[in-house]
Formats: C-alpha cells, sequence, structure tokens
C-alpha cells in the first residue's frame, strides 16, 4: 500500500464530512421542537459519534498497512459471528463445531487472504467446511433439527466471514495501471456501502411513505431506497479518481454495490424478524451490534470483489470474448 | 429493609464496620474486563443493588461461568463483598479446583451431599452473610442443560427465613448454558445476557414449597425482561 495525494485527498474528505453532520447533528438537535425529532436526531448524533470512532479505527489499520487491514476484518468476523451464532437456536451437540467455526475457520480464511493463496481462499469455507460443519455435528449424533442446525453455522461462516473477507480481498486484486493504490478500492467500497447506508436511513426518516417489504422492516421504504441509492450512486461516481474505473464505469459498480448493500440489510432483517430481536447486538451506540453495521457489507463485497475482478482480468482486457 | 428488625440493625453495624466504597483491585479489575469481554455479557438491573448490604443472589445454573458472569456485572461496592457458595464434593475434590475455589474467587464452600453438625450448609451461609457478605446461591443445586430449570432446593428458603431482612435478588442468565455447557472444556464467546430481578421475601405464613416455587417463577419471569 502506498500513500498518496489522493489518499490524502480522501482522508480528509471523510474528516470534513464527519466535522459538517457533527456539526449539523448539534445545531439541530439545539433547534428541535417534538420530542420525536429529538430522539430522531439523538440517534444519529449516537451514529455520528461511532462513526468517528469507526473512521479513527479503520484509518488506523490502514496506517499499519494490508495487515492491519485483514486483522481488522478478521475481528469484525469475529465479532459479526458470535452475534450470528447467538441469535441462532443451535444445540450442545453443536459445542465443537462452533469452536471450529471461531477459532480454526475464521483465522484461517484471513491467514489464506494474507498469503494470497486465492484458490484456497475462495473455495475453504463454501466447500472444505462446507462439509465439515455437518460431520462434526454428525458424530455426536444427535439428529435433532439437523438440518437447520447444520444451516445456521454453514451460514453464519459465509456471511460473517467468507463474504466479508472479500472486501480486504480487494486488496490483493492485481489490476493494470493500479498497483499499490488497492487501499484506495476498499475505501470505494466501504465508503459507497456505508453512505448508501446514511443516505437511505435520512431519506427513509424524512420522506419515507412507502414500505418496501412491511413485514420485514418498517424502516424499509421506497423513497429512502430510491434516495439513498441515488445519493450514494452520485458519491460513488464522484469518487471515481480514487479508483481504476472510468466515471461511467464507476456509476455501474457504484449502483451495484448500492443495490446489493440494500438486499443484505433486507435480508439480515428478516432474519432478525424471524428470530424476534431488532438489533443483533449493543456493540456500537446507536447502530445495534457489528452484524446490523456490516450486513451490507457482506452483500456487496463478494459480488463487487469478483465483478472487478472479472471485469478488468476478463472483459476489459478482452473486450470481444466473454471470458478470461 | 424492615424498620425495627433486630437482624437489619445488625447487619448495618456490621457493614458500618467495614470500609465503605469500592476496593480498587486491578487483579479483578482485570478479570472483570476479560469476563465481559469473552462472555459479551450485557446486564440489565430492575432493582438498585449500588451499595454494600449484604444481599442474596439467587439464579438459574447451567455453567460454571454462571458465577463469574453474576460477579462480574455487579456494581463495584457489591463485587467487593459477593462470594458464591460452591458444592465442597466439587470444589474440593482436587487441587486445581480448590485454588480456583477458595484462593481465587474465595467461594464458601457448601457441603451438598452430607451435611453434619461440623459441615451444615445453613450455618455456613448465614455466617457469610453475618459476616457482612452477599452470597451467590444457585438453588437448583446442579447445573441443568439450559432448556428447563430445575427444582430449587430448600437452602434458599432456609436462608430467607433465618434472615428474613436480607434481600433476596432473583437473577435469570441467558445463554450461558451454550458458551459453557456441562461437559465442554473449552467456552464458546458467544453473547450472554444477566437480568436482575425485584427483591422477593418470604411472607407470612408462607410454606417451603409455596416460597420455593415463587422464587423460581421470579427467575423465570425475567427471562423475557
Amino acid at each position: 500500500m502506498r500513500w498518496d495525494s489522493e489518499m490524502t485527498a480522501l482522508a480528509a474528505g471523510v474528516l470534513a464530512v464527519l466535522v459538517v453532520a457533527t456539526v449539523a447533528g448539534f445545531v439541530l438537535r439545539r433547534l428541535a421542537k417534538s420530542d420525536s425529532a429529538r430522539a430522531s436526531l439523538d440517534n444519529l448524533n449516537q451514529r455520528t459519534a461511532s462513526w468517528w470512532v469507526m473512521s479513527a479505527i479503520f484509518a488506523l489499520s490502514a496506517a499499519v498497512g494490508q495487515t492491519g487491514t485483514m486483522v481488522l476484518f478478521g475481528l469484525i468476523s469475529f465479532f459479526a459471528l458470535r452475534e450470528f451464532l447467538t441469535l441462532t437456536p443451535t444445540r450442545r451437540s453443536d459445542h465443537r463445531a462452533m469452536l471450529l467455526a471461531f477459532f480454526v475457520v475464521t483465522p484461517l480464511q484471513y491467514f489464506l487472504l494474507g498469503i494470497e493463496w486465492y484458490g484456497m481462499f475462495s473455495i475453504f469455507i463454501p466447500v472444505y467446511v462446507f462439509l465439515l460443519v455437518p460431520i462434526s455435528s454428525a458424530l455426536k449424533g444427535d439428529v435433532e433439527r439437523f438440518l437447520e442446525r447444520t444451516s445456521e453455522i454453514q451460514w453464519g461462516l459465509m456471511v460473517c466471514v467468507f463474504t466479508i473477507s472479500h472486501a480486504p480481498a480487494l486488496l490483493t486484486l492485481k489490476l493494470p495501471g493500479y498497483d499499490g493504490e488497492n487501499a484506495k478500492l476498499l475505501a470505494y467500497l466501504v465508503i459507497v456501502v456505508q453512505a448508501s447506508d446514511v443516505l437511505q436511513y435520512i431519506f427513509g426518516k424524512t420522506f419515507g411513505r412507502h414500505k418496501v417489504a412491511p413485514r420485514i422492516s418498517p424502516n424499509k421504504t421506497w423513497e429512502g431506497l430510491i434516495g439513498g441509492a441515488a445519493g450514494a450512486a452520485l458519491i460513488g461516481t464522484g469518487l471515481w479518481w480514487i479508483t481504476p474505473f472510468a466515471v461511467w464505469e464507476s456509476l455501474i459498480f457504484s449502483l451495484v454495490i448500492v443495490i446489493m448493500g440494500f438486499f443484505g440489510g433486507l435480508t439480515m432483517s428478516a432474519i432478525k424478524r424471524d428470530r424476534g430481536v431488532k438489533d443483533f447486538g449493543t456493540l456500537i451506540e446507536g447502530h445495534g451490534g457489528m452484524m446490523d453495521r456490516i450486513d451490507s457489507l457482506s452483500f456487496a463485497a463478494p459480488i463487487f470483489f469478483h465483478l472487478t475482478r472479472y471485469y478488468f482480468e476478463g472483459a476489459r482486457a478482452f473486450p470481444f470474448s466473454l471470458g478470461p | 429493609m424492615i424498620a425495627g428488625d433486630p437482624n437489619a440493625r445488625a447487619q448495618e453495624d456490621v457493614t458500618a464496620a467495614k470500609p465503605r466504597g469500592p476496593r480498587l483491585d486491578p487483579f479483578d479489575a482485570v478479570l472483570v474486563f476479560l469476563i465481559r469481554l469473552f462472555c459479551g455479557t450485557t446486564s440489565r438491573f430492575l432493582c438498585n443493588v449500588d451499595d454494600s448490604k449484604p444481599r442474596v443472589y439467587f439464579a438459574n445454573h447451567s455453567s460454571l461461568l454462571d458465577f463469574l458472569v453474576i460477579w462480574a456485572v455487579l456494581p463495584p461496592a457489591q463485587r467487593a463483598i459477593t462470594r458464591p457458595a460452591a458444592a465442597r464434593d466439587y470444589w474440593a475434590a482436587n487441587p486445581i479446583r480448590r485454588f480456583f475455589a477458595v484462593t481465587v474467587f474465595k467461594a464458601t464452600l457448601i457441603e451438598r451431599r452430607h451435611p453434619s453438625q461440623e459441615h451444615n450448609p445453613l450455618q455456613d451461609m448465614l455466617q457469610v452473610l453475618d459476616e457482612g457478605r452477599s452470597l451467590i446461591i444457585f438453588p437448583e443445586g446442579t447445573r441443568g442443560s439450559g432448556e428447563e430449570m430445575g427444582k430449587f432446593q430448600s437452602g434458599l428458603f432456609h436462608v430467607c427465613r433465618e434472615r428474613p431482612a436480607v434481600e433476596a435478588i432473583p437473577i435469570y442468565l441467558d445463554n450461558l448454558s451454550r458458551i459453557l455447557p456441562k461437559g465442554e472444556v473449552f467456552p464458546l464467546p458467544l453473547l450472554s445476557r444477566v437480568v436482575f430481578g425485584p427483591p422477593i421475601s418470604l411472607q407470612p405464613g408462607e410454606s417451603r414449597d409455596q416460597f420455593l416455587g415463587r422464587a423460581q417463577l421470579a427467575v423465570a419471569a425475567l427471562e423475557t425482561a
């Protein structure tokens, strides 16, 4: 990773947004008339405060370098997995399988990423661990809800570890003319995903009328989705200069990120609704748990990673063929 | 606390003689941090226990971590005086267990198999309270599967009858049976929850079984709190 003038501009931009959000939140809170407006702004200000902390942690790990960033995402996966598996009704016989998930599979997935063994990185959980989990539970001889329990652990590992590990995996992509600049591609993904979350929340709170899926989430409205998606895609397009993309490519990629992010949030809400909880945890003030914060990233990261990979190594390098 | 109750006055005297305020032990502070981090514990208090009065805490029991988690989420002043009641037959069975129970966690070892004059579980527990310390007891007597609570043993009833002025606080422990179930060695880093309910006390004319049934319901009711 290399720190260049674009990184400085990006960091300054993030800092400016945080300062503006903090000041605006403070002023609006002072001006708020109704109790519900005050409650909304308190929540918004809590979120802004958490954003300061999250940005600082992200900057710090980026400063340590590629390993620091991978360790950070490893920890994010670990904390998300503990929230996910806490909510799933596994049984005593799954104890060993879950120990493996936390202390062997999660570190190993990030280790494979660290040594850049791409082939193993991309099949370790979907193939090897996929088969290992039911074997481990079957050896215990407990048949009650077997398929359900096994799937829950497999799902936990897929959405908390496998998909999330594709975000730092962007650092390992070899893109023509973009050598040593990959940190900016990761920042791009995270900024577009999170901007989309924040803007959907703000547009939804302000203009939200028509619910997308009322049985899953009362907070997800068409107004929020369209406003948030358009806003985040605009931000993503405007950030084309930090990516290896042209302006129009950046528009398409940020749209893909935003749409996948939205469906990630929707899917995780369905799981939460089924389990009868509002949030996965209480780790981040105003945001709920880790999993509540990264649900959109979990769906956006692997798709963004693979599309970028195929696009540069396939379609763009060989414009007239369909694959590499 | 009931005014004019001789027991109440006796306890106030005992606690007044002790140094007040939390004891700042760095070893305890590190232990508390590690327990809460590993067990991802959130706590909810439906009662006020932030002082140094002796109390009886009783909870559902499904894991060796149960006592540790309760101890770690207590307010510091209470934590400093709180001790677990541990089964002598389990915790004194070998030197390692004895070291943890007696030296590290300063547990009161209770005879649950063969009570005698010398090892009378009730007297041991009352003595702890009379020394101005709080007690954590698990009335089920042994660790359950975490799915259903076992029948409460009578120890809690006797303690509440002998020391009516001492608040008995029900506690519900959530998910610890999954973090470290009976028979497993390595704990899972899942999230846990501790709910402290409003105190209950023995009503006039209440029988042992009525009281124990009510105590068990008080714990169970906290599951959804």
